[in-house]
């Protein structure tokens, strides 16, 4: 791929966080600016975390093997407009009011299951160098990253459990989620009843490409 | 004959899953009405050039009211931009636009059930029975915001004293007009429509609760709830029905639609109250929209004066 297009994919996901700021500085976030930055950035850890998973099943089924060099990016930028998605919470909603962040997280299923989320990302971003790829190993590395697919899970029945009755858009992000894991489900059952070893091969490749 | 039909379904008569059904039905002769209404529109604007009060339009003759609050008003910009109406649209950014062209001339109220003087109101007539009057009230939504609002209009009980209730009327049941052309939010089924909303008698009678048509000195804009809504400012804001089409006299607890929709998230009373958690968030505290930080939210929205509505009720229980 042509070289500058990295750089120029790097400031597009940035665009998400310019159109806030300038929306902010020209006083045109509405009449509840904090909630417009809470489901803004919320939107798009969802958006980012599915497009991570959307990079592998694409590779496989395009044959555009180059496409695994924005995977790290793109989950880097879900885990991103996670910390400012949770920074947002903890600062502009609960002004760091310990005790009623402790209340939401431990008794709020909706901010247990969010924050949970959040968590989950936290190894994914720490290991996402690739000196940790080495010094976990190819393996253990693949195991753990797959805690994303907990994380966006977790992400959707956030949505899912905070909106008062119109779920359509949370379902959205539910019906690409399902069609994600389910590639990958197909494939694991396809691996296990078809008896051919995995690809190991083609694993490997994938993460030293990563 | 649409008339007729609202006042054939007594919510006190029948059981809440016939209730559903017989909604089904009122949607369905309501399609049918409806399309008669739009062809009969042309006509009835041919003949009467409109005196259909536009949004923007001065109410005269407002009166002071010693309930207003002095605490700052809301922008006007914010109160007609942040919706919470489900008819047009679960955005809230969006009822603006999508309100601009509804329709509130001619606006008919069926006045009915457990009452000596059961009629059908012109909107216009009903604006008339009393003086305005500005009520500057709190507004808490049961999302956790709030807003303070020049509301135009006059006590409920105004309008009931006038209905002269029997004694058997121990409920207040309002209805929003369902018109799945003009609301498109009714084609979802987010909500049972029509929005159902009630209260009882005595709550109806307290000189708090507003019979209300304007707001900043003006006309109620479409998506602030035109021609006809409710602002009972002691409650979550649900409970403020918009767009009135029916006040139904009833002897048992009619149904709400977010009690419908949500029974134990939504309550029939839903009292502001900062001691009862929504079962999803904390309704300690409410973000005053304009504000940055959140203030502590009141006993009854600080509408004490109503306490005594309420008094030995187990409020955790009739939440």
């Amino acid at each position: 791929m042509v070289r500058w297009f990295k750089p120029v994919v790097f400031l597009a996901c940035l665009g998400p966080l310019a159109r806030l700021g300038w929306k902010a500085y020209m006083g045109r976030l509405g009449a509840n600016p904090i909630e417009v930055i809470t489901h803004s950035t919320g939107d798009w850890i969802l958006i980012f975390l599915l497009v991570t998973l959307s990079i592998t099943p694409l590779r496989k089924l395009t044959g555009q093997l180059w496409l695994i060099r924005y995977r790290r990016m793109f989950g880097l930028f879900a885990f991103f407009y996670a910390t400012l998605h949770f920074l947002t919470y903890i600062w502009l909603d609960k002004f760091f009011d310990l005790h009623e962040i402790w209340a939401d997280v431990s008794k709020r299923r909706f901010i247990t299951v969010g924050f949970t989320g959040f968590v989950l990302l936290m190894p994914l971003a720490l290991t996402s160098t690739q000196g940790w790829i080495r010094r976990l190993g190819g393996k253990r590395w693949q195991a753990l990253h797959r805690l994303i697919y907990l994380s966006a899970t977790a992400g959707v029945i956030h949505y899912w459990w905070l909106v008062k009755a119109d779920v359509s858009k949370p379902a959205q992000y539910a019906f690409v989620l399902s069609l994600l894991l389910g590639y990958r489900l197909v494939v694991w059952a396809r691996r296990r009843t078809g008896g051919k070893p995995a690809s190991v091969s083609a694993r490997s490749a994938e993460i030293a490409d990563g | 004959m649409l008339i007729k039909k609202a006042s054939d379904i007594k919510s006190s008569e029948i059981t809440p899953k016939s209730l559903y059904l017989n909604r089904r039905k009122f949607l369905a002769g309501t399609a049918i009405a409806g399309a008669a209404a739009v062809a009969g529109e042309g006509l009835r604007e041919l003949s009467s050039p409109s005196v259909v009060a536009r949004a923007d339009a001065k109410i005269d003759g407002i009166q002071k009211s010693p309930f207003s609050t002095d605490e700052k008003v809301t922008p006007y910009k914010d109160v007609t931009n942040y919706n919470n109406y489900y008819e047009f649209s679960t955005d809230k950014y969006e009822p603006a636009g999508l309100a601009k062209n509804f329709k509130t001339r001619p606006w008919t109220v069926t006045i009915d059930g457990q009452i000596r003087k059961k009629q059908v109101l012109d909107v216009d007539t009903i604006i008339k029975m009393a003086a305005p009057e500005e009520r500057i009230y709190r507004h808490r939504c049961v999302e956790g915001w709030s807003i303070v609002v020049p509301w135009v209009g006059f006590s409920l009980s105004e309008l009931i004293k006038r209905a002269d209730p029997l004694p058997k009327a121990k409920f207040v049941e309002f209805t929003t007009l369902m018109d799945l052309r003009q609301m498109p939010g009714q084609r979802s089924g987010v909500l049972e429509w029509p929005y159902v909303e009630g209260l009882r008698m005595d709550e109806a009678m307290h000189p708090l609760a507003l019979l209300c048509f304007g707001m900043y000195g003006e006309v109620l804009p479409n998506q602030d709830g035109a021609p006809l809504r409710l602002v009972i400012p002691w409650k979550y804001g649900f409970k403020s029905i918009k767009a009135i089409v029916r006040v139904h006299f009833t002897d048992s607890q009619p149904l709400n639609t977010w009690n419908i929709s949500a029974p134990r998230e939504y309550g029939f009373y839903s009292n502001v109250n900062p001691n009862v958690d929504h079962p999803r968030w904390s309704q300690a505290k409410e973000r005053r929209l304009g504000e940055f930080l959140k203030r502590p939210t009141l006993m009854f929205n600080g509408y004490d004066q109503v306490a005594s509505l309420y008094s030995g009720m187990d409020l955790k229980k009739n939440f």
